[in-house]
């Protein structure tokens, strides 16, 4: 036995099991994933734990990322995009106490991504994985409250709700006015809410070559997608799914066909758009891309 | 002096990590069907269970989970007690009750029939069978080929022993879906996986 390790007050320090969780629930939550890739998009329950977060800050997602994590993974965790805003710099906090992984916010480098409503830019490779946190497993629950009947939709493959819904909004809008959550259905079979990523990141959903795991912590479901899957995004042969498209490259690294943020600048109407992945455009600027409201060469440089 | 009874065989060394590896192989081997996933176990069970099996058991099985095992398993009780021991997990001799079922012998093979399907409104509710081979290829005499999520276009595969309609059965357990059971295939050094997404190309 090594001496407890303590703190500068004398007192113990805190231990945790690796990743925080202890075993016999990893083995819960590692049981709820293979049964979730062995059928795709379809909600596992499972029993999801108390985690020292709120729910909705990414119970789920921690939970789903601590059962998969191993001592030589490397960690990206992403909020909107962001790398450093507190959601993503709070977990990646989180594992790196209790777990003792590297981290990165290169996307190519982590072996682990856990997103909160984005997909990197950067194309995935085999071999990663990218853990979804999931406030609202069930496509159909704003349509049909009741657990047991969308439970029976699903078993039906009854998903006539969901089409109705996005006829409503052509009837209503003009167009298919659902722009985040954008409902798929996976391997041609189970309808599944994508979290809340805007749609334009919907086809990077669509065979590819990661393993795409998502976990709702409150609503205690995990579900999956495996590499090299069909995901078709909902529409109709008049109405066909069609992504957000932006009028102008990001304004600080010019890049085009990227996610791009709204930043307000002032009140009279300021305004500039730039990469919601912020890894993307750092990396493009380090490339030395720039875009109309970068700051001149050497300025803001030490 | 009555003789010592025989020392059971050890669990992992280092049960948080080889846990997390020996599932690591396996979600890999779920994810990627029927493709030859490497998983090195260090663990010396009592045979029939071969090492790979048992680090797939230990990974996976607790007290919630009731497990099955054939006869090849059930007829030496030391494989019973190592199980016991180290997973918890209680032992059923009804196959419809078990959550994991664990085939020593993989020729033997039951009708999956005889295993939990999982139910409409919730298919996760299905049984998944952890079957030892002696071995396992991706090319050979009279291979698989295979289609499903996880594959990119096809992937061929083989293992033996296994029921000479094993093909069909993988078609059979197919048509049931989203209902039907998960195999994991064992062989040394090497874990694949055989969800039930899993459809049988016929040679054309």
């Amino acid at each position: 036995m090594t001496a407890l390790a303590r703190t500068a007050s004398g007192m113990p320090a805190i231990t945790y099991n690796f990743a925080y969780l202890d075993e016999q629930t990893k083995r819960m939550i590692r049981r709820a994933i293979l049964k979730a890739i062995a059928i795709p998009g379809y909600q596992v329950p499972f029993a999801s734990r108390e985690m020292p977060m709120p729910y909705g800050w990414g119970t789920g997602g921690v939970q789903v990322t601590a059962a998969i994590l191993g001592a030589n993974d490397v960690l990206k965790v992403i909020d909107q995009g962001s790398d450093d805003t507190t959601n993503a710099v709070a977990i990646r906090s989180f594992f790196e106490t209790t777990a003792g992984v590297a981290t990165t916010t290169r996307t190519r480098d982590a072996t682990i991504i856990q997103t909160r409503h984005r997909i990197p830019e950067a194309p995935l490779r085999a071999g990663q994985v990218i853990v979804y946190q999931v406030p609202i497993p069930e496509p159909l629950r704003f349509l049909e409250p009741r657990e047991t009947e969308t439970r029976r939709l699903h078993a039906l493959s009854d998903y006539g709700l969901m089409q109705v819904k996005l006829y409503e909004d052509i009837a209503r809008h003009g167009h298919i006015a659902t722009t985040y959550a954008y409902p798929v259905k996976v391997a041609g079979r189970y309808v599944m809410d994508p979290s809340p990523i805007p749609k334009f990141d919907n086809p990077k959903m669509d065979d590819s070559p990661a393993l795409q795991l998502f976990g709702a912590g409150r609503e205690k479901r995990i579900y999956a997608i495996p590499p090299y899957t069909r995901v078709v995004s909902l529409d109709f042969e008049d109405h066909p799914f069609a992504v957000q498209a932006f009028a102008e490259p990001c304004a600080l690294c010019g890049a085009k066909g990227v996610y791009l943020d709204e930043v307000i600048l002032d009140d009279k109407g300021g305004r500039m758009f730039v990469c919601s992945d912020t890894d993307h455009c750092a990396t493009r600027q380090a490339e030395g891309h720039t875009g109309s409201m970068s700051a001149p060469y050497g300025e803001g440089q030490p | 002096m009555a003789a010592l009874a025989p020392a059971l065989s050890a669990g992992f060394a280092d049960p948080v990590h080889d846990a997390q590896r020996a599932f690591a192989a396996l979600m890999r081997a779920m994810a990627e069907p029927a493709r030859l996933v490497p998983l090195a176990s260090a663990l010396a069970p009592p045979a029939p269970l071969s090492p790979e099996m048992a680090a797939a058991a230990l990974a996976l099985l607790d007290y919630e989970t009731p497990v099955y095992l054939d006869a090849t398993l059930a007829a030496v009780p030391d494989v019973a007690a190592f199980l016991r021991f180290h997973t918890g997990a209680p032992l059923v001799t009804d196959p419809a009750a078990a959550r994991f079922a664990l085939m020593g012998d993989g020729a033997g093979l039951p009708d999956f029939a005889r295993f939990a399907q999982g139910e409409p409104d919730y298919p996760d509710r299905s049984a998944t069978l952890i079957v030892q081979v002696a071995r396992m290829d991706e090319q050979s005499e009279g291979a698989l080929v295979l289609e499903g999520p996880g594959i990119k276009g096809r992937r061929t595969f083989s293992a033996a022993p296994l029921p000479a309609d094993f093909g069909r059965r993988l078609a059979a357990n197919r048509a049931l879906y989203p209902l039907g059971i998960d195999l994991i295939l064992c062989a040394p050094g090497l874990v694949a996986g055989l969800p039930r997404t899993l459809a049988p190309h016929t040679q054309d």
